[in-house]
């Protein structure tokens, strides 16, 4: 069983304090749907309202399609896993997995059957004897998965669950939840500040910023068709240029600034080409965007001194100071075997075409 | 052995070093193992007057001990049936005294840790320690007061139509099971409070989250948790309540000794040290026995009680 939760028009006060404004939004049975922002931005809050621990201020929390208003968390259809987890340390292995069973009334030999099954599912049989803490960070993990999966919920909800792992671990987790959630076909709700887990995961990202969703989009869209200037600066590197629109071309707008007029894709939001002429607004390259002109040429060009450069293997990060702009503008080119022969101290031209850069309205960024 | 030394007094100073030393020699030698070896070696020997002691009368002997198990030489009794029965009493009454203790202060040492917040949980704490600023014979008289056959219990529930005349609370020993459970129960409370304390919430709302009462949450993972903070309180109120005296004394029935009235008996009226220092021993060592054989039976480990 797999079910939709939908969001309509939730508000979760705390005093003044405002956790969540008007969140709408409608996630699909059986994808996998993550809510991405920094830390504090609500969505942990959001996820414990969908999970029943907290009741919104105003708005509904439908989940396959029965409004959970008055239903606590022991009675609805949804199964939490814990940032640390919460795994029971002084039950075995197979007991913490059973104990959604056990709660059930479902006999013994039966939970244990059960448990052995789930262990197979996340493929760590045969450790059902042992105590939680005898396993690694990631058979944690996968035990904490099993524990929530016995419930059988509809709507399995993971707050930042691969936070506590280390960069290898977390990378290899993505892909196996990844294939868990296939496998059992059920919602998943992931929240992280993970932009790599959120984008590498999910079938649709919501992106958070102080209690307001900015954007509800698949990965890809959301990097490359940000809405707002939050979701532009705080998903994936940016360079961004601040200037006044001077004027409107089809899809791309013009925007003036003090490092030149750069032409920009003028991008939608609710089907509304946000920039008029005249507004101010915001420039966003991504580093990759942007490419030494030597002899080609390009739609926006701009004049900079190769301030520093980083090697990362398979990449080489340039940052230049670009005349007009206070701020250091980052560079990244594939290592394709060919040296780099902009020395640093030089003074060089870079580029990009105006279907890589996006114009958006001035607003506020993510903090770095 | 002598470089542990000089490493202990490079890692905490000469200062520090001979303090901790001194302290804990004086500790465990004079204030510990010294008293109990002399109340040791009174009980077995002969009672003689204190000029004597050290003399070749002040023998050693087992008198006192038969004394508790077969009673007086003269004696028709196959055993001491009135020590020994109050020994059994007085065991059997500190395990109600432990459970009562146990069944109180864990919802209340929960509530502590994991409800209430804030001002209203410094202010419970407050209110449960402040009581204990009023000396320990000033609360047993003002119990024996109020469970007095004219005290203000007996008062209201006659008032209340419950009882037609007064109900002797005394005789019947509920004032001096009320008066020790009450006694103790900050030792039952804190080590408990301590212990749930430690539980990470999660652990309380992943089990609710997989649709489990409250009752379940509580068999299965609070109360596992706090296991050793249970049997830490149950240990010193159980150790304590055995080895009270005031309140027995005071609120004890007519018909009620308690073990510690018979030791004290000894001591004082009788001036028989050594027959109560056997008597004390005894009583010491069979409740360390009783309180290792129940942490075994509930498998706590001895080092747990003290986190």
């Amino acid at each position: 069983m797999s079910a939709d939760v939908k969001l309509e028009d939730v508000w979760i006060r705390f005093g003044e304090f405002v956790a969540a404004r008007e969140v709408n939004i409608h996630i699909q049975e059986g994808e996998f749907f993550s809510f991405l922002g920094p830390s504090g931005c609500g969505k942990t809050t959001l996820l414990r309202a969908v999970s029943g621990f907290l009741s919104p201020s105003e708005g509904k929390v439908l989940i396959g399609g029965n409004d959970m208003a008055g239903i606590g968390p022991n009675k609805r259809p949804t199964a939490l896993i814990f940032q640390n987890l919460a795994l029971f340390p002084l039950m075995k292995v197979w007991e913490n997995i059973a104990f959604a069973l056990e709660v059930k009334g479902v006999g013994k030999a039966e939970r244990r059957k059960r448990a052995d099954e789930l262990l197979e599912l996340i493929a760590l049989p045969d450790q059902g004897d042992k105590m939680v803490n005898e396993l690694s960070g990631g058979q944690k993990q996968r035990v904490a998965i099993a524990r929530a999966l016995a419930a059988e919920p509809d709507v399995l909800l993971l707050d930042e669950p691969l936070s506590a792992l280390d960069l290898k671990l977390r990378q290899h987790m993505r892909t196996e939840l990844r294939a868990i959630q296939q496998r059992v076909g059920i919602t998943f709700i992931y929240i992280t500040h993970d932009q790599g887990e959120a984008l590498t995961m999910s079938d649709h990202v919501a992106v958070m910023s102080q209690g307001v969703i900015e954007q509800v989009s698949d990965g890809n869209t959301i990097y490359d068709s940000p809405e707002s200037s939050f979701v532009a600066s705080f998903v994936g590197e940016n360079n961004h240029f601040a200037g006044t629109v001077t004027h409107v071309d089809g899809d791309f707008v013009v925007v003036d600034t003090p490092s030149g007029s750069i032409r920009a894709r003028n991008i939608e939001r609710e089907g509304q080409k946000q920039l008029q002429s005249g507004d101010e607004a915001m420039v966003f390259i991504r580093p990759e965007s942007l490419q030494f002109c030597d002899n080609q040429s390009f739609d926006n060009t701009l004049n900079a001194v190769v301030e520093r450069q980083e090697f990362e293997g398979n990449f080489w990060h340039v940052f230049l100071d670009v005349e007009g702009s206070s701020r250091t503008v980052s560079l990244s080119m594939v290592n394709d075997g060919s040296s780099v022969v902009h020395d640093v101290g030089t003074s060089a031209k870079i580029g990009c075409n105006a279907p890589l850069a996006v114009a958006l309205p001035a607003g506020s960024l993510a903090a770095e | 052995m002598s470089t542990y030394w000089q490493n202990y007094f490079k890692k905490n100073g000469l200062a520090l070093g001979l303090f901790m030393l001194l302290a804990v020699l004086i500790w465990t030698l004079v204030m510990i193992i010294l008293p109990q070896l002399y109340m040791m070696d009174f009980s077995f020997r002969a009672n003689v007057p204190p000029p004597q002691w050290g003399s070749e009368t002040h023998v050693y002997t087992l008198e006192h001990y038969r004394y508790l198990i077969y009673g007086n030489v003269n004696s028709t009794d196959a055993i001491n049936y009135i020590d020994l029965g109050v020994f059994g009493r007085t065991i059997l009454a500190s395990i109600f005294v432990t459970l009562i203790d146990v069944c109180l202060c864990y919802p209340v040492a929960y509530y502590l840790a994991h409800v209430a917040k804030g001002g209203w949980g410094r202010l419970m704490v407050m209110s449960l320690i402040i009581p204990f600023w009023v000396n320990e014979l000033l609360r047993a008289f003002a119990f024996k007061v109020m469970f007095g056959t004219g005290g203000v219990i007996n008062d209201v529930l006659i008032a209340l139509g419950i009882l037609d005349q007064p109900y002797d609370f005394i005789r019947e020993n509920t004032a001096l099971y009320s008066g020790l459970v009450y006694a103790y129960i900050l030792l039952m409370i804190f080590p408990i409070y301590n212990a749930v304390e430690s539980l990470d919430k999660n652990q309380i709302e992943a089990a609710r989250d997989m649709g489990s009462p409250w009752w379940r949450i509580h068999w299965r993972v609070v109360i596992p948790h706090a296991k050793p903070g249970i049997t830490s309180g149950c240990t010193m109120v159980f150790m304590l309540t055995a080895g009270a005296l005031a309140a027995p004394q005071i609120l004890g029935g007519p018909s009620s000794l308690w073990f510690t009235q018979l030791v004290y008996k000894w001591f004082n009226n009788s001036a028989n040290w050594a027959r109560g220092s056997a008597y004390a021993l005894v009583l010491l060592i069979l409740c360390i026995v009783f309180v290792l054989l129940m942490m075994r039976f509930f498998k706590v480990k001895l080092g747990e009680i003290a986190k």
